[in-house]
C-alpha cells in the first residue's frame, strides 16, 4: 500500500495516542529501571540515588554468569523445539479440513488461556511418582515401576514447550495457510518425495516466518520464572527467578534491576544477531 | 502400445460426481486440449494423469503401463501449474535444475542443460535473475522449461496462459505449439478458451459436466459438433427447433430447408448453423424476418434478424456491405450443407 508521507502536523494526529502509551507503558517505565540500576543499595530503607556501577560489577560473577547461560540456553532450546514440532504440524493442520481446524485451534487457544501456575502444577503432578504417567507405563508393561520423573531438566523443557507451542503454531498458522500449495505439488510432479518436497520447498518459503518464530518464542521463553521454580531444582533455575527473587524477598531493587537490564540487552543482541545472519542469508 | 490411455475414469468427492468414466486414447507425441466450462472436471481429470488426485475408479495407463498407484514422483512427467508455482526462493536457473538436483545429475551437466532449455524457451543468460525480477510471460516460460528439464513422456499444462494478457497469450499460444511440435511430445493442455484449443491443438477434447461430450480434430469440432452442448460451447452458433413433415423433410421456423433431410426417425430435434454460414438475401428468398440490429465491428459485421420471435445471427465481411439497417425486411437463407442436424 502507498501512501503519503505526512506533511504538517496534524498528519502526525492519528499516532498521538499510540505513541503517548508507549512512552509512559514502555519508555518511562523501562528508563526508571535503567535508572535504578545505578542506584546504591540501602539495607535500611530500599535505595538512594547515585550513580554506581556496583550491581553490575557484582553480576559479573560465576554464577550470575552461569544462571544467564542457562537462561538463554533454556529459551534457545525451547524455541527450537516448538518450532520444529509446530511447522510440520501446522502444514498438516492446513491441509485439514476447515472444521477439523477450527477445533485445533479453538483448542490451542484454551490452552493460552491456562495460567502458569495451572500448567505447572497440572505437570507436576503428570510427571509425579504418585499419580505420574509412569504408572501409566508400569501398566502397559513398560516400565518395572513407577518413577518421578521431577524436579529436573526434562520436566521444566516439557512445561515451557507446552506453554509456548500453541503461541508457535498461533504465529505460524497465517504464513503457511498463505503458502501456495502448488509449490509442493510442482515439487513433485518435478520428481520430489512428498518429505523432500517439504524440505526443499516449504521450509525455505517460509524461512523468514521460522525466523520471526523463532525470536518470538525465545523472546516468550526468556521470561518464564514460575514454571522452572515447580519442575526444576535450584540450579534450573533462570535469571528471571533471581531477579524476583533480588526484588521482592532480598529487597536489592538496584541488582534486580542491573540484572533485567542486562537481560534486555543480550536477548536484543541474539534477535539482531538473528536478523543480520537471515537478512545476510537473503542477500 | 505407446502414449496416454484413460480407461473409465471416474472421481468422486463425496456424492459429487466431477469426472464421470472418462475413456481416451491419446497417441504419442499428440497435443490434446481438454476445453470445457469451469467445473467441468478438465482440471481434476488434468491432475489424476498427473497422480496428484487418486481416481475412484478406472486406470491411468502411460506407454503401456499402469501407472494409477504410482505416486507422482515416479510418474516422469512435466507439469505447469495455473499458478506457474516457481520457487521464490530460487533463482531462473536454480527453478530449472530443481529436478535435476533431486535426480542427482552432476552440476556440470545440470548447467549445460539449464543453458540448453534457457535458449529453447529464448531466455539465454537469465539463469541468475531473481523470479521476482521476470515479467509474466517470461515467468511462463521458466515454469515450461522447469516441466521439461527432464525430458518427460507426458507434458502437462493446467490453464497455463490465464494469467497472461490477451496479446501476449496469442503468441504464446504459438509457441506452446511450435515447441510441442519441436519436441514431439505427449502434450495435454486444461483450458476454458476456445481459440486457444483451435490455435494448439491436434486433437481438442470438449468435456461438459463430467463427461466427454466430443473428442476430435479442431476443425471437425466446429464444423460437426456432436451435439448443442458443443456446438454452443465452441464458437457462436444458432440453435433452432426443427420438426419433420411428411417427407422426411426439415421445418425450421416455420419454413421448410430445401435439401436437408434428418437421419431416419427423428422427429424433431436442433439445427446448429454458424452465423458465417447464414445468408442474407432480398426479401422472398428463404425466410421472411426484420432486422432488429446492425453490429458492424469494422472487420465484420454482425446482423440480427427476427424471424417469428426468434434472433438469427449472421456474419458477414465487409465485402459483403449490403447497407441493411435495423427495420428493414429481408430473407434469411440456411444453405443446407451447412446446417447439422442434432438429436435433442
Amino acid at each position: 500500500m502507498r501512501r503519503e508521507p505526512p506533511r504538517n502536523a496534524a498528519d502526525y494526529a492519528p499516532i498521538v495516542f499510540p505513541g503517548a502509551m508507549l512512552v509512559i507503558f514502555f519508555v518511562i517505565p523501562f528508563s526508571i529501571m535503567l535508572a535504578v540500576s545505578f542506584f546504591r543499595r540501602n539495607p535500611a530503607g530500599f535505595y538512594s540515588p547515585d550513580f554506581v556501577f556496583d550491581n553490575y560489577a557484582r553480576f559479573l560473577s560465576p554464577f550470575f554468569g552461569s544462571v544467564l547461560g542457562f537462561s538463554l540456553l533454556l529459551a534457545i532450546l525451547v524455541a527450537i523445539i516448538c518450532v520444529a514440532v509446530s511447522v510440520p504440524f501446522t502444514v498438516l493442520l492446513t491441509r485439514a479440513s476447515r472444521r477439523a481446524q477450527t477445533l485445533w485451534l479453538v483448542a490451542l487457544l484454551s490452552v493460552l488461556s491456562l495460567s502458569e501456575v495451572i500448567i505447572g502444577f497440572s505437570w507436576s503432578t503428570l510427571l509425579s511418582r504418585t499419580a505420574g504417567i509412569t504408572n501409566l507405563f508400569v501398566a502397559i508393561g513398560l516400565m518395572e515401576a513407577p518413577r518421578a520423573l521431577l524436579p529436573g531438566f526434562g520436566a521444566v523443557l516439557t512445561g515451557m514447550v507446552y506453554q509456548a507451542l500453541p503461541y508457535t503454531i498461533l504465529i505460524l498458522y497465517p504464513a503457511i495457510v498463505r503458502l501456495d500449495p502448488t509449490l509442493m505439488e510442482a515439487a513433485r510432479t518435478l520428481g520430489a518425495s512428498p518429505t523432500r518436497a517439504f524440505f526443499n520447498v516449504v521450509i525455505p518459503a517460509l524461512r523468514n516466518t521460522i525466523v520471526a518464530t523463532l525470536i518470538m518464542v525465545f523472546v516468550f521463553a526468556l521470561g518464564s520464572y514460575l514454571l522452572p521454580q515447580i519442575l526444576g531444582r535450584p540450579r534450573h533455575w533462570t535469571l528471571s527467578v533471581l531477579i524476583t527473587d533480588q526484588a521482592i524477598l532480598q529487597s536489592n531493587m538496584p541488582f534486580a534491576a542491573a540484572m533485567a537490564v542486562f537481560l534486555v540487552l543480550i536477548s536484543l543482541a541474539l534477535v539482531g544477531l538473528t536478523v543480520m545472519a537471515g537478512g545476510r542469508r537473503e542477500a | 502400445m505407446s502414449g496416454l490411455e484413460l480407461r473409465d475414469v471416474t472421481k468422486r468427492f463425496g456424492t459429487f460426481t466431477a469426472v464421470d468414466s472418462i475413456n481416451l486414447n491419446v497417441p504419442d507425441g499428440t497435443f490434446v486440449c481438454l476445453l470445457g466450462p469451469s467445473g467441468c472436471g478438465k482440471t481434476t481429470l488434468l491432475r489424476m494423469i498427473a497422480g496428484l488426485e487418486e481416481p475412484t475408479d478406472g486406470s491411468i495407463v502411460i506407454d503401456g503401463q499402469d501407472m494409477t498407484p504410482v505416486p507422482t514422483h515416479k510418474r516422469n512427467l512435466g507439469m505447469v501449474f495455473q499458478s506457474l508455482a516457481l520457487f521464490p526462493h530460487l533463482d531462473v536457473g536454480e527453478n530449472i535444475a530443481y529436478p535435476l538436483r533431486i535426480r542427482g545429475i552432476d552440476s556440470v551437466k545440470q548447467r549445460a542443460r539449464v543453458d540448453e532449455l534457457l535458449e529453447l524457451i529464448h531466455l539465454s543468460g537469465y539463469a541468475d535473475r531473481g523470479i521476482s525480477q521476470l515479467s509474466g510471460g517470461q515467468r511462463q516460460r521458466v515454469a515450461i522449461a522447469r516441466a521439461l528439464a527432464l525430458s518427460p513422456k507426458l507434458f502437462l499444462l493446467d490453464e497455463p496462459l490465464s494469467a497472461l494478457d490477451a496479446k501476449l497469450r496469442e503468441a504464446m499460444q504459438v509457441e506452446l505449439r511450435q515447441l510441442q511440435q519441436q519436441l514431439g511430445i505427449t502434450t495435454i493442455v486444461v483450458t476454458h478458451d476456445q481459440r486457444e484449443a483451435m490455435t494448439m491443438a491436434d486433437l481438442v477434447v470438449v468435456m461438459g459436466e463430467a463427461r466427454i461430450r466430443q473428442a476430435a480434430a479442431p476443425v471437425e469440432i466446429y464444423r460437426q459438433p456432436a451435439d448443442a452442448f458443443v456446438a454452443d460451447f465452441i464458437g457462436s452458433t444458432n440453435l433452432l427447433d426443427f420438426r419433420t413433415d411428411g417427407a422426411g423433410r426439415l421445418e425450421v421456423l416455420g419454413g421448410v430447408i430445401a435439401g436437408l433431410q434428418a437421419p431416419d426417425g427423428l422427429g424433431q430435434g436442433r439445427i446448429s448453423i454458424r452465423p458465417e454460414d447464414v445468408h442474407i438475401a432480398s426479401p422472398g428468398e428463404g425466410h421472411a424476418g426484420t432486422v432488429t440490429f446492425v453490429r458492424d465491428l469494422g472487420g465484420t459485421i454482425e446482423t440480427f434478424v427476427n424471424i417469428g420471435g426468434t434472433t438469427i445471427v449472421a456474419v458477414t465481411t465487409p465485402r459483403d456491405r449490403t447497407g441493411i439497417k435495423a427495420g428493414d425486411p429481408v430473407g434469411v437463407v440456411f444453405p443446407p450443407e451447412a446446417c447439422v442436424v442434432l438429436a435433442r
